[in-house]
């Protein structure tokens, strides 16, 4: 882990060998897709593309968590928003069928939106308060989904949305094969692409907005909210834009997903889910974005690798399964955050400077003798 | 209101519950003078910063700065009219290195929003490169550039103090609050403490000054004001407060009659 830091470090500040590495990142991550599904299987090149869809997840609630210091246990709402979207915009159900490219600025508008209308009103409250509201709200946003199907049925109730139209461009779609410049990209293939294309642009977003007046001013109000204000920060506004900022990463992500999935319902959205996106912000390192990427990977394959290799391995040792996958698989994650709380509380991957608060250096002490 | 009128203070009330923290204070502060507030504890000195810097909401009374009113309850707009201060108890951004302490202190000068800092247009690049300079002099300063990347929570006491000092001079305040900037420091500290204010006078910002040692206000400042119990009992250059009987009663308790 230190040596990757450490040569991470050495690539900002030489320029030829960080060009050297993106094209390098750039030829694994595009021939990838086609080495998982001929090693392994296109089973596993779904995971992977649902990795992509929760490291932008997590990406857009770092934004709330990591960098403004906004516990959001709520998240999740925003991604249901965009995948309703999409599910309500492009599906039999009300026989509309909009492009792609109108529906996921949509969503991200729409849960930018939804994200204010959940900022506006928890501007007074932080830490376990805040948790508490977004929880709700989370939970309110589900419950809406499960019962809009009367009067007028537009969700259609715990059902969900089925038969939504794949993600498709002009006349490609993306749910069968299609050919490209004498190759054939596969429809698993193709949506990784489309999805790597959309976290990539996420996180380059991110990254800018963390190096910038207002990502400082985030960050300002994490540390002390009314140091913030006396130095002017406009903290209302501030706030609110990062939980928009966050919110719409959300509902990209969403209608994403309800394009791909082909299918919506409210269970796909409950607190379970939130739970996830923020563990995986926490255990990769909050408020770093390459920890945080590595959350959102860690903690969608890992229990995918339980979940498939729990049953084979009973097998092999006891002969028969002694242990339901399911179980074991959440006994497992439990104890996996346990571990890494203990032993890396600042996540696996924490900030420079995430590391050194953890550290405890000799002078820490000094802050607090002054309050 | 006079030209050389800086800050006038109408009237200024403010009681939480049945404490009346401060009833019917005025004062004004005239530009480039380092006007000194003391009292005993719990006189209301911390108390009038606050509602000064919008932290509070007064209950009666009108703050005039630079000619017109300040607005109520809104620290951000007062920083942005050109108040800036420090805390009694250091509240730097703790995880956040020396320089970028003294950035965020730019924000309210700056402009740059979501767009610009996504796109990076030269507009934002040459902004952030004026922030980081600023920045960088500020530190000089102060006299701590060599501390610059370290954790703002890292540094020494005395470091932190000019740091929070620094932060508040990145905004170009016109008026500068110092709360009780050389409480905990020793007598090198101090001076050095001292130093540092004159210089800041000399720049042409107007310095506010509350603080316990005595010596350092008497020498330091134009004009002193003593609150105690809520109100001004006194206004006027240092040699004559220091012999103002309703003061040394304050001070020393008890009644002198």
């Amino acid at each position: 882990m230190m040596t990757m830091l450490s040569s991470f470090e050495t690539l900002r500040h030489d320029k030829r060998a960080a060009i050297a590495a993106t094209v390098a990142l750039g030829i694994v991550l595009a021939v990838f897709p086609f080495v998982i599904s001929s090693s392994l299987s296109n089973s596993w090149l779904r995971i992977v593309d649902f990795a992509m869809l929760y490291i932008m997840l997590a990406l857009g609630l770092n934004i709330v968590v990591g960098f403004a210091g906004l516990l959001d246990m709520g998240y999740i709402a925003f991604y249901a928003v965009g995948a309703y979207l999409y599910a309500l915009l492009a599906s039999p159900h009300f026989g509309l069928h909009y492009p792609v490219w109108v529906i996921i600025p949509a969503g991200a508008a729409l849960a930018g939106l939804f994200g204010a209308l959940l900022g506006a009103p928890t501007l007074r409250l932080r830490g376990d308060y805040l948790a508490i509201v977004t929880l709700g709200f989370g939970e309110i946003v589900r419950i809406f989904m499960n019962n809009l199907n009367a009067p007028i049925n537009i969700t259609n109730g715990p059902q969900g949305i089925t038969g939504i139209d794949p993600i498709h461009f002009g006349g490609i779609t993306l749910a069968k094969p299609f050919t490209f410049l004498g190759f054939t990209i596969p429809s698993l293939h193709a949506y990784y692409y489309l999805f790597l294309a959309l976290a990539l642009f996420i996180v380059f977003v991110t990254i800018r907005l963390e190096n910038s007046r207002i990502g400082r001013a985030w960050v300002a109000i994490r540390e002390d909210e009314i140091a913030a204000k006396s130095c002017g920060i406009n903290t209302r506004n501030i706030k609110l834009l990062a939980f928009t900022m966050g919110a719409s990463f959300g509902g990209v992500a969403g209608a994403l997903f309800a394009g791909f999935q082909g299918f919506v319902s409210p269970e796909s959205f409950n607190l379970m889910e939130s739970v996830m996106v923020l563990c995986m912000v926490v255990l990769g390192g909050m408020g770093n974005i390459p920890g945080v990427i590595l959350g959102g990977v860690l903690l969608t394959l890992l229990p995918e690798l339980f979940r498939h290799g729990a049953g084979p391995v009973q097998m092999a040792v006891f002969g028969k399964i002694l242990l339901d996958p399911e179980a074991l698989r959440m006994l497992l994650f439990g104890l996996a955050l346990v571990v890494c709380m203990l032993y890396r509380p600042a996540g696996l991957w924490p900030s420079t400077t995430r590391r050194r608060e953890f550290k405890g250096e000799s002078t820490t002490d000094v802050m607090k003798e002054g309050e | 209101m006079n030209m050389t009128t800086l800050l006038d203070a109408r009237g200024i009330a403010k009681h939480f519950g049945g404490v009346k923290a401060l009833s019917d204070v005025s004062l004004t502060i005239n530009r480039g003078e380092i006007y000194g507030l003391i009292g005993p504890n719990g006189a209301g000195k911390t108390t009038f910063f606050n509602v000064l810097t919008g932290l509070y909401h007064p209950d009666g009374g009108d703050l005039v700065f630079d000619g017109e009113k300040l607005q109520a309850s809104a620290p951000d707009k007062v920083a942005k009219r050109g108040i800036a201060r420090t805390f009694q108890n250091i509240r730097l951004f703790g995880n956040m290195s020396a320089m970028e302490n003294v950035m965020v202190g730019r924000h309210p000068r700056t402009h740059a929003g979501v767009f610009g800092a996504v796109m990076r247009n030269s507009r934002t690049r040459k902004e952030e490169a004026a922030i980081r300079r600023r920045a960088e002099e500020l530190l000089h300063y102060v006299n701590i550039a060599d501390r610059a990347d370290d954790l703002a929570r890292n540094l020494s006491y005395g470091d932190q103090r000019r740091l929070e000092i620094a932060r508040a001079l990145a905004s170009d305040p016109k008026l500068l609050a110092l709360d009780e900037p050389a409480a905990g420091m020793n007598g090198t500290e101090t001076a050095a403490l001292r130093e540092l204010i004159e210089g800041i006078r000399k720049d042409g910002i107007t310095v506010l000054l509350i603080e316990h040692d005595v010596k350092l206000v008497m020498g330091l400042c134009d004009r002193v004001a003593v609150l105690d119990y809520g109100q001004k009992i006194c206004e006027d250059v240092p040699a004559i407060v220091q012999k103002d009987l309703k003061v040394i009663e304050a001070y020393l308790g008890g009644s002198i009659a």
